[in-house]
């Protein structure tokens, strides 16, 4: 009998996203913790001491596996299905290459820009953003997904970016990609989000509206906070 | 795989620790490399060509396919010379998780605290760095004793060993510039023994920097800080 797979997240984490969208299409089922990130649980502090942050993986009694792309790149190893990561050592080092790249130059700039008060650092940070933007824009020429035909790896890696294009767009009121602009990742963002495992763990774009429109002050607060000191 | 007609070449610089974390790598697997130093101030064409995304080292470029990252690199040596050398990354997934779990511990909790107390001139901000930098010693010392093994993963030099590695030489380089102690055997006693025996190990010990420039290096770094605080 397979070991249980327990996945601690929260609601409208990209993150946590990564990790459930991963689990469905190698088909194990999972329970789903969903916590509360202003009140952790004891549970999730016991499992990830080192960051307390979602998502975190428990498969049966190993110790916690946490760090979303960590996560991913375990259960494709892990659990038998269709292959999450490209076969080929060069094809998968490409992939892990952007994973990081999007990580850590798309991410970050592309969330300070959207909660910044201050419109000039706002505009640095939108500037850099879209630089690198249009460096993942070149990677989707000929290409569905960032992966190929099917969704895959570097895909989840870069659905945050989906999650900044339409839902926070519209929470923050501010559209920070023109309508002309980057119009491989627009159609990707579409593509990938009505993907049918995707969509499956993906909760309905009202719902995410409301949750991140709700939370926009202590966000706000939060990063500009953050912002006072870089 | 057949490895007879490949040409690997790795563009470095040699002061970098992320170009030896490769060239560790590449010493594991005993790959024969063609190595070019660049010039950071003056880089070359080829350099820019196959990293035109961070235009930094290291590059790996495996018969003209350049691969960058140093983290990247690591793997991708670890996948293409599998079942050549030793081993980077452990067989099993949960162990593989845990290696690269605590390989990113190293630059992303570890790393930080130490380079803000070496740059930073003095006082409590430098103690504060300091402090922190040994909170997160702490954390890996108990998770080194807690494996009981020669390195993180096992008895040879692994993923975590590699990431961690630079700081077997750097550490006791800033702390003879500072003058301050921070891994002190008797509070971090495996963390000290590994070090020793990760300088020594063989894919490591005739591959490193030269320590005399490098540690001249390192102080004008430091007083450049210092003077600018």
């Amino acid at each position: 009998m397979a070991e249980p797979v327990k996945l601690i997240g929260t609601f409208g984490s990209p993150f946590v996203h990564r990790a459930e969208v991963a689990l469905r299409l190698k088909g194990v089922p999972y329970e789903l913790i969903l916590e509360d990130l202003t009140n952790k649980s004891e549970l999730l502090l016991r499992h990830n001491p080192i960051h307390k942050s979602v998502p975190v993986l428990l498969h049966g009694d190993r110790p916690a596996i946490c760090e979303s792309l960590l996560i991913v790149e375990y259960i494709d190893e892990a659990f038998d299905g269709p292959p999450l990561l490209p076969i080929d050592p060069y094809d998968r080092a490409m992939a892990r290459f952007w994973a990081q790249f999007i990580e850590q130059k798309c991410a970050k700039p592309f969330w300070m820009a959207l909660w910044l008060n201050d419109g000039d650092k706002r505009e640095v940070f939108v500037k850099e953003a879209k630089e690198n933007m249009a460096l993942l824009e070149s990677r989707l020429h000929g290409k569905r997904f960032f992966a190929g035909d099917t969704v895959g790896y570097l895909d989840f890696a870069a659905c945050g970016l989906a999650l900044v294009l339409g839902v926070l767009a519209e929470v923050t009121g501010l559209s920070l990609v023109g309508e002309d602009e980057f119009p491989l990742l627009r159609r990707w963002a579409d593509d990938y989000t009505s993907e049918e495992t995707v969509k499956a763990c993906l909760p309905p774009r009202e719902q995410l509206v409301a949750h991140f429109s709700g939370k926009k002050d202590r966000i706000k607060l939060a990063v500009n906070a953050m912002a006072c000191q870089m | 795989m057949d490895h007879q007609q490949e040409k690997v070449q790795l563009f470095g610089m040699w002061a970098s620790p992320y170009v030896y974390k490769v060239k560790w790598a590449l010493s594991i697997k005993g790959v024969e490399y063609e190595y070019v130093e660049e010039d950071l101030w003056n880089k070359s064409r080829q350099l820019l060509k196959h990293n035109p995304v961070h235009k930094k080292v290291p590059v790996l470029v495996y018969n003209g396919k350049p691969v960058a990252e140093s983290d990247v690199i690591v793997q991708f040596i670890d996948d293409v010379w599998k079942g050549h050398g030793g081993r980077i990354l452990p067989e099993e997934p949960h162990e593989r998780a845990m290696a690269r779990f605590w390989a990113r511990f190293v630059p992303d909790k570890l790393s930080p605290p130490i380079w803000k107390w070496f740059t930073t001139a003095g006082g409590e901000e430098q103690d504060a760095a300091h402090d922190a930098a040994m909170e997160q010693l702490r954390v890996l010392e108990e998770e080194l004793a807690h494996g009981g093994n020669e390195f993180f993963a096992g008895d040879s030099v692994g993923l975590v060993d590699l990431s961690l590695g630079a700081l077997a030489y750097v550490i006791p380089m800033y702390e003879e510039i500072i003058g301050e102690r921070l891994v002190i055997e008797e509070r971090f006693p495996s963390l000290y023994a590994w070090m020793g025996r990760f300088l020594a190990a063989p894919p490591v010990k005739d591959h490193l920097p030269p320590m005399e420039e490098l540690k001249l290096r390192f102080r004008a770094i430091r007083e450049y800080f210092v003077k600018n605080a």
